[in-house]
């Protein structure tokens, strides 16, 4: 596969919720190495993109490939599978799980499943749990949690959770990954290791489809990025083309205004 | 034909009952989340209470107004003592503190009264009065009318009072209700004392047809839950549809299939409709929100 | 990772030793007899708990599997002449086939939903086996074949004590390793958010009807020790108040605690008999001690005392 052969394909995707169309003939594509962003005021169709993307919702119109293959409305662990993992923005954590717990979890896919050898603990389940594990201490450590990984998911701040979600994810060493707001609720420190994180991500030949609110990280990560406005596509294109759009800034503040719009972009 | 009828008579009867202690759950569920397997213990408190009285020399019409208010202090009292102080607990503790509060009334009820079984005399006689073939009897028509009146008291008391548009709202949003001024331990306290007073009512007037002793509760809050569920949780139509269905399920099964097997029937039935409708005959459709 | 697999060893061992240790403390045949049923209940408990405790899904339907057990081993051995054993072992059988034929529809359901769906089911099955008196006795029950293993007739209150203690082991042993295996992580990770499970790749589906025919063969193994224990089967143990009693046994233990599933079944089944000297009073007792204990550890007694010594600890 090249480069430029697109991992993730989304064509005229669309669901409506009561008459509403939340999502309206959206299509991108996402290519292995990039970070594609969607953004979009509150209520743009943002997350409810991910969630057709991901199998929690069906869509009434459109299709998805995932790496040359057909998966629309395939259940989220089939298309865990096919390698498309994801984040939630409102963290769907194991909150009764330490953060290691929660990152073994992960590798759910990638462990042996022999009922017998888990209920009578064979030496194979032991050597599972081991090797699940220290996949688990490698991934907290990358992103910045292994002090934290005997502790209750319940007990890790609002950061750390957003933080152990993405370590999860990785954790099925996905082809495709979807980040809905991975740096909300971080200070600008935690930001900047996240982008640098993202980053490294994508360099090591991710699909990464990133949802996020922090302008100034989405227009310094991004190869390409996507503008939702109720529901439709606004505009596309690279961070230098999303910031100069009109369409873009009116969306984003109204007609008046244009220097605020630009600050907001920037 | 006659035989149908009579069959759906008897049923409804049964029905409106399990109907009725169906909205107890109901109301409790919308104010507090509490899923009160107490519940039947009102409609024993309800009979019992009048068989007692009455039997003491108490003019029946008395009797059953005593019962009720005693049927209401206990549920104040349950709410107050049991459930108040456990607020925050999670659903499951809730339901075994309920079970635990319906052991406790069983156990009290058996002191307090005896183990035997009670009737009433019928409020207007045993006379049944003859309708398309099938014999009435007089006590089912006050027990139908009974729950009539109190669904179209609810349904005012919900729609046309304050207090009943602050139940409404406590139910639709615990937080939001607070966030105006309502106060939730007051509703919620509230809602035990009309579930408990609905209850006993239902008692009083079904314990002629149906008798009663202490321990009756138990089965009437499994059925009323049945019902509930039935109709779909939290909605009140939902709740008075699913107590009829359910009384007349049992009655056309017992009569037309087997006897023995009458609460099975109903039951299969309850399983066809949940696994065609998940969220029950009322219920609502979710989406997942993530 | 040590300190989990301790812990997986550490409560089949601490259960363990309180057999061996409550052994010397026995002063007649009928306190062997009561602690032999504690860990019979103990043992349905345990694997309700795998299914409420870990999983988060409510069955109000177990006793019924209870009674399939219980009766496998009444009515095989009289009917067909099979070695009680055999039967035991034709009853889980039986059970695990039934549980997996209904859990795949009945575990689409949620919360109160699944719970009136279960109680329909176990109502059903205790419907079927009261209903049934050609096979089954009816309400009156049916005598159940003394077991006899290799030429040894199995009798006596002591010898009991020993194969339920044995069998309570071996049960916790196993649902500890169920839980700290890749299963039992998919299990409590359900337990929290299906969506991120799915997400994980968890087939949701398949792991709770997993759990759920494993717990439902957990209650037919300790129905059929009951039964050969008692030589005797009634159909109250198939019926819902069993269901119930049952469940209340796990929330008043804990939640997803092993320990917390003997806890839970040593106060309901030691209090009743502790309580009959109170006569009339035993259920206002009874009810009241549960109220106050859920009042004051929410959690179950031994999440709750185990959350408060750790706080004095550090203290």
């Amino acid at each position: 596969m090249t480069a430029t052969t697109p991992l993730l394909e989304v064509s005229e995707i669309g669901i409506a919720f009561g008459g509403v169309r939340a999502v309206d003939n959206v299509s991108f594509s996402a290519r292995p190495g990039e970070v594609f962003s969607i953004i979009g005021p509150n209520g743009a169709g943002k997350t409810t993109l991910f969630n057709l993307v991901s199998g929690i919702y069906r869509p009434k119109s459109g299709s998805v490939r995932l790496a040359g293959e057909p998966v629309t409305a395939l259940e989220p662990n089939r298309l865990a599978e096919r390698g498309l993992s994801r984040t939630f923005q409102n963290l769907q954590v194991f909150f009764r799980m330490t953060a290691r717990e929660n990152v073994m979890v992960g590798r759910h896919l990638r462990e042996q499943r022999g009922l017998l050898a888990h209920l009578f603990a064979l030496p194979s389940t032991g050597r599972q749990n081991r090797e699940s594990a220290a996949v688990a201490d490698a991934l907290l450590e990358r992103v910045g949690l292994a002090a934290l990984a005997d502790m209750p998911a319940a007990n890790l701040p609002y950061g750390a959770l957003k933080r152990l979600e993405i370590a999860r994810a990785l954790a099925a060493e996905p082809k495709v990954l979807l980040l809905d707001e991975p740096a909300a609720g971080c200070n600008p420190v935690e930001t900047e290791e996240i982008e640098k994180l993202i980053r490294k991500i994508a360099d090591d030949g991710v699909a990464v489809v990133l949802v996020e609110h922090d302008m100034k990280l989405v227009m310094r990560i991004s190869d390409r990025i996507l503008v939702l406005d109720q529901g439709r596509m606004l505009a596309e294109g690279s961070a230098a083309e999303i910031r100069s759009n009109p369409k873009v800034i009116e969306a984003y503040l109204g007609t008046h205004g244009t220097r605020e719009a630009n600050l907001a972009l920037d | 034909m006659p035989e149908l009828l009579q069959f759906c008579v008897s049923g409804l009867t049964v029905g409106a009952v399990y109907a009725l202690v169906a909205l107890g759950f109901t109301i409790i569920y919308n104010a507090s989340d509490v899923v009160n397997f107490a519940q039947g213990e009102f409609v024993m408190i309800g009979g019992m209470t009048t068989v007692f009285a009455t039997a003491a020399g108490v003019p029946l019409p008395l009797a059953a107004l005593g019962a009720v208010l005693v049927a209401m202090v206990v549920g104040l009292l349950l709410h107050r003592l049991a459930i108040e102080p456990a607020r925050g607990a999670s659903p499951v503790t809730l339901i075994i503190i309920t079970i635990g509060a319906s052991i406790f009334l069983r156990g009290l009820a058996q002191v307090v009264f005896d183990k035997q079984f009670h009737s009433l005399p019928a409020f207007s006689g045993n006379t049944p009065i003859r309708f398309g073939g099938a014999a009435i009897l007089p006590q089912s028509f006050w027990v139908l009318g009974g729950a009539a009146v109190i669904v179209a008291v609810l349904w005012a008391f919900f729609n046309r009072t304050l207090i009943g548009k602050a139940v409404l709202a406590t139910a639709a949003n615990r937080l939001a209700a607070r966030l105006v001024g309502i106060n939730t331990s007051f509703v919620m306290g509230l809602s035990f004392v009309m579930s408990a007073a609905i209850g006993a009512v239902a008692g009083i007037l079904v314990t002629p047809i149906t008798l009663t002793s202490y321990d009756v509760g138990m089965l009437l809050a499994l059925k009323g839950f049945a019902a509930a569920m039935l109709g779909g949780m939290g909605n009140p139509l939902g709740a008075v549809v699913g107590g009829l269905a359910v009384g007349l399920l049992e009655a056309l099964g017992a009569g037309y299939i087997s006897s023995t097997y009458k609460d099975a029937i109903a039951f299969i039935v309850i399983l066809i409709v949940l696994f065609a409708l998940p969220g029950g005959l009322f219920g609502k459709a979710s989406v997942e929100r993530v | 990772m040590g300190r989990l697999l301790s812990h997986r060893l550490a409560v089949p061992l601490v259960i363990a030793l309180l057999v061996v240790a409550l052994s010397f403390a026995m002063p007649s045949n009928f306190y062997y007899r009561v602690a032999a049923l504690v860990w019979i209940s103990a043992l349905a408990v345990i694997g309700l708990n795998l299914l409420m405790g870990y999983a988060g899904q409510v069955s109000l339907g177990h006793a019924g599997f209870f009674g399939i057990g219980a009766y496998a081993v009444a009515v095989l051995p009289a009917q067909f002449g099979l070695h009680p054993l055999v039967a035991a072992l034709l009853g889980a059988f039986a059970t695990a086939a039934l549980a997996f034929l209904v859990g795949r529809p009945i575990l689409r359901l949620k919360g109160h939903y699944l719970a009136v769906a279960t109680l329909g089911f176990g109502i059903l099955i205790a419907m079927t086996i009261s209903n049934e008196a050609w096979l089954t006795g009816g309400p009156d029950g049916m005598p159940v074949e003394r077991l006899t293993l290799f030429g040894w007739r199995v009798r006596g209150a002591d010898t009991w004590y020993w194969i339920t203690g044995g069998l309570l082991v071996i049960g916790a042993w196993i649902a500890c390793n169920l839980v700290a295996s890749p299963t039992g992580r998919a299990l409590r990770a359900l337990h929290d958010s299906e969506v991120a499970a799915r997400v994980a790749g968890i087939d949701v589906a398949r792991a709770k009807l997993t759990v759920f025919v494993i717990s439902a063969v957990y209650a037919s193994v300790a129905g059929s020790t009951l039964a050969l224990l008692n030589g005797f089967v009634t159909p109250d143990k198939a019926n819902f108040l069993h269901s119930i009693e049952l469940v209340t046994m796990v929330v008043l233990g804990g939640m997803g605690s092993v320990l917390g599933s003997l806890a839970g079944a040593a106060i309901l089944v030691v209090l009743p008999q502790v309580l009959t000297g109170f006569h009339d009073y035993e259920h206002m007792i009874l009810g009241l001690i549960m109220m106050v204990i859920m009042i004051v550890l929410r959690a179950g007694i031994v999440p709750s005392l185990a959350a408060l010594f750790k706080g004095r600890w550090k203290k």
